[in-house]
């Protein structure tokens, strides 16, 4: 099992560096960061002494070597705008973005498998076709729009929640949020469900496709023939086998959650990264950009690696070839 | 109850799968008794309705699948029309099954303890370690070395033989009265077969337990039945006591099936095959369902032949000519 994650970790800091070069040559090459950071009215000298002090005089494989050695030590560029560290920044977002996009997966897992096995164990009741019915509006409504719709409805008509905001925020590990307090909960229901809609609907179908295929199974029915409960077989034999390939997919698409969270951030006024992004794109704050860039590679990485260890602990035939390898 | 009840009894069952493509009648009328420790082979081609017949005494035929007719008794009840709960109840406990495939019976996700522990507290109120050390005990009974280890492992860390070991194990955990073996060994290799054959014989004997051994070859039940059923197409052509069938088989399918035997067969000679093929349940030949395969068949038997005993009085036939004469 170690042997397995120090394996993991190598190939996760290749990919690291391969992305910072990706990173590195897109954002950096493209145009001449001199140029917006240089008043027009400075001199030769100045202008040049400028130059020289950010390296931008030096070869394309220096220039990212520099660039290398300050990432490793933790410096990935000053935001133009707010004029502090880009890594700073986006450290001070990411919890608001981390508690939307986990309180979006908590949904996507306590709605969307008890009612993809509903489906897929009763498929012919009125209940699961419209569950299923349900689950076609939900991935092929785009994000933005539902957002939009549920502010109008539940907040603007009905007025019964926030559409905007964090609400008030307490500490817990040094760390702001919002769902300790009951005007922060208030202010997370709304965009929550709104960046989970999909991966329920993404919940729902993979449970209800595991439901079908599972219980057609030689062992589930040699579970019946054991006399075993009905509900004993749907909540052990069952869902223990749908639930790998679910939490499997649920947990990778925590990324896209992330990713995804832009769009909910900017509707609803989230404080996070996603809004930081979009805000930093419009202004051209080139070290933000970069700075989130190389923050997600690394989330999406971790991610990977905490599903297939969660994936090895959950199905034990993978764990003995992982022994064996 | 009267010690003369049969186990089981099965009267004119019929199990019907209600298609889109039409109703293919998988068992159409089988009638048979299995009594208390008797063991009765189950014999017939692919197709045949074995395992269907099986699945109607334990109460699991799934959808689209129907019990459409007739009576099953078991220990003299009525089980043909028990509630669910009811046929729970003696599921695992007093009627068992072990399935055909035992690379799948077992749930790859849990291990052989948490699949035999929830067996035995499905129909026993025992505490876990109870239930435990009944399930370390029968592992050591059907010859798993070092069970109580074994019990730990998942079902991907056995071979095929082991799991159905574990399979038989499961079903004898409650001693019940009737076990379905469905063609239990037919994915394993030949050694392996003898031995589980032998085993599970053994196990019966030793409790007194009824049991029905599905296969497809004649030669497996020959040494192990007390008394046979063959089926085709859904139907029981031909039944009695193991030596009648096998010694003066009346039908002229049991005829061919025993011809196919390599053991009866001489040194040298090309197996004898039964020509033709099994008819699809969907459009099933007019009269007798063997007539197109059937080398005594003539304008007669384009009706369906009724159940006769032209011999012994408990060896019936469902045949318009059955080999009334020598033995074959
Ligand atoms: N789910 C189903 N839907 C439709 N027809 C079915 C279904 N299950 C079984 N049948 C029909 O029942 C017939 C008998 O099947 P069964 O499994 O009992 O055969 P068998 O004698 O056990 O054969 P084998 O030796 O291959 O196991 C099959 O030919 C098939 O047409
Ligand atoms: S009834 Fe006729 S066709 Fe059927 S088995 Fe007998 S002889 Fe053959
Ligand atoms: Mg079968």
């Amino acid at each position: 099992m170690s042997v397995y994650i120090i394996r993991r970790l190598l190939q996760a800091v290749l990919v690291v560096a391969a992305m910072s070069v990706l990173v590195f040559a897109g954002v950096f090459m493209i145009g001449d960061p001199a140029d917006i950071l240089i008043s027009d009215d400075a001199d030769q000298a100045e202008r040049q002494r400028l130059i020289e002090s950010l390296g931008l005089d030096l070869p394309v494989h220096m220039q990212y070597l520099r660039f290398l050695a300050k990432a490793l030590q933790g410096d990935l560029g000053t935001s133009f705008v707010f004029n502090e560290p880009a890594l700073l920044l986006i450290l001070d977002r990411m919890p608001a973005t981390l508690e939307l996009a986990f309180s979006a997966l908590l949904l996507a897992v306590v709605f969307g498998i008890p009612l993809g096995m509903w489906a897929g164990l009763k498929p012919d009741s009125l209940a699961s076709k419209s569950i299923m019915a349900g689950s076609i509006l939900g991935f092929s409504l785009p994000t933005f729009w539902v957002g939009i719709m549920i502010i109008m409805i539940f907040a603007v008509m009905l007025g019964w929640l926030p559409s905007g905001g964090r609400g008030t925020t307490r500490e817990l590990f040094g760390i702001d949020v919002s769902f300790l307090t009951v005007d922060g909960l208030l202010h997370l229901v709304l965009p929550a469900v709104n960046l989970a809609l999909l991966k329920i609907s993404l919940a729902v179908r993979l449970t209800r496709a595991g439901t079908r295929e599972v219980i057609h199974q030689d062992y589930v029915k040699f579970a019946r023939a054991k006399g075993l409960h009905p509900r004993r077989i749907v909540l052990v034999h069952v869902l223990k086998n749908i639930l790998i390939p679910v939490i499997t997919v649920l947990g990778l698409e925590f990324g896209s959650l992330i990713a995804f969270s832009v769009v909910t951030e900017t509707v609803f006024a989230w404080p996070g990264m996603g809004k930081l992004i979009i805000d930093s794109i419009n202004q051209l704050d080139r070290p933000v950009v970069v700075a989130y860039l190389m923050i997600t590679v690394c989330m999406f990485i971790v991610i990977n690696l905490i599903v297939d260890l969660l994936y090895s602990l959950l199905d034990p035939r993978v764990r003995l070839q992982d022994v064996k390898g | 109850m009267a010690s003369n009840t049969p186990t089981l009894l099965v009267e004119d069952l019929k199990t019907y799968f209600y298609t889109k493509a039409g109703v293919a009648k998988a068992v159409d009328g089988v009638s048979f008794s299995v009594a208390k420790g008797e063991v009765l082979g189950l014999v017939g081609e692919s197709g045949s309705g074995k395992t269907v017949t099986g699945f109607s005494i334990i109460g699991l035929v799934d959808p689209p699948g129907k019990v459409a007719g007739g009576r099953i008794l078991f220990n003299g009840e009525d089980i043909t029309g028990a509630s669910e709960e009811r046929m729970r109840r003696l599921r695992g406990s007093r009627i068992a099954m072990i399935f055909q495939d035992p690379m799948m019976t077992l749930n790859p996700v849990l291990r052989i303890d948490t699949q035999m522990i929830e067996a035995v507290q499905a129909h026993d109120k025992v505490d876990r370690k109870t239930a435990f050390e009944r399930s370390r005990d029968a592992l050591g009974q059907v010859g798993i070395p070092s069970p109580e280890e074994r019990l730990k492992a998942y079902p991907h860390q056995f071979s095929g033989g082991m799991r159905q070991r574990v399979a038989i194990a499961i079903a004898l955990l409650h001693k019940p009265d009737l076990i379905i073996a469905d063609e239990p060994t037919t994915a394993l290799d030949v050694t392996i077969q003898g031995q589980i054959l032998y085993e599970v014989q053994k196990l019966c004997r030793e409790r007194g337990m009824s049991l029905i051994w599905i296969t497809h070859d004649l030669a497996v039940v020959a040494g192990l039945a007390d008394a046979i059923c063959v089926m085709y197409a859904g139907r029981i052509v031909e039944t009695g006591a193991i030596a009648q069938v096998i010694d003066q088989p009346l039908h002229p399918y049991t005829h061919g099936l025993i011809g196919s035997v390599p053991s009866h067969n001489r040194r040298g000679q090309p197996l004898a095959q039964i020509p033709g093929m099994a008819p699809s349940l969907l459009n099933m030949p007019q009269g007798c369902a063997f007539h197109p395969r059937c080398p005594r068949a003539d304008a007669k038997c384009l009706e369906i032949p009724g159940v006769t005993t032209p011999r012994q009085p408990d060896h019936r036939v469902r045949c318009f000519h059955p080999h009334a004469g020598a033995a074959a």
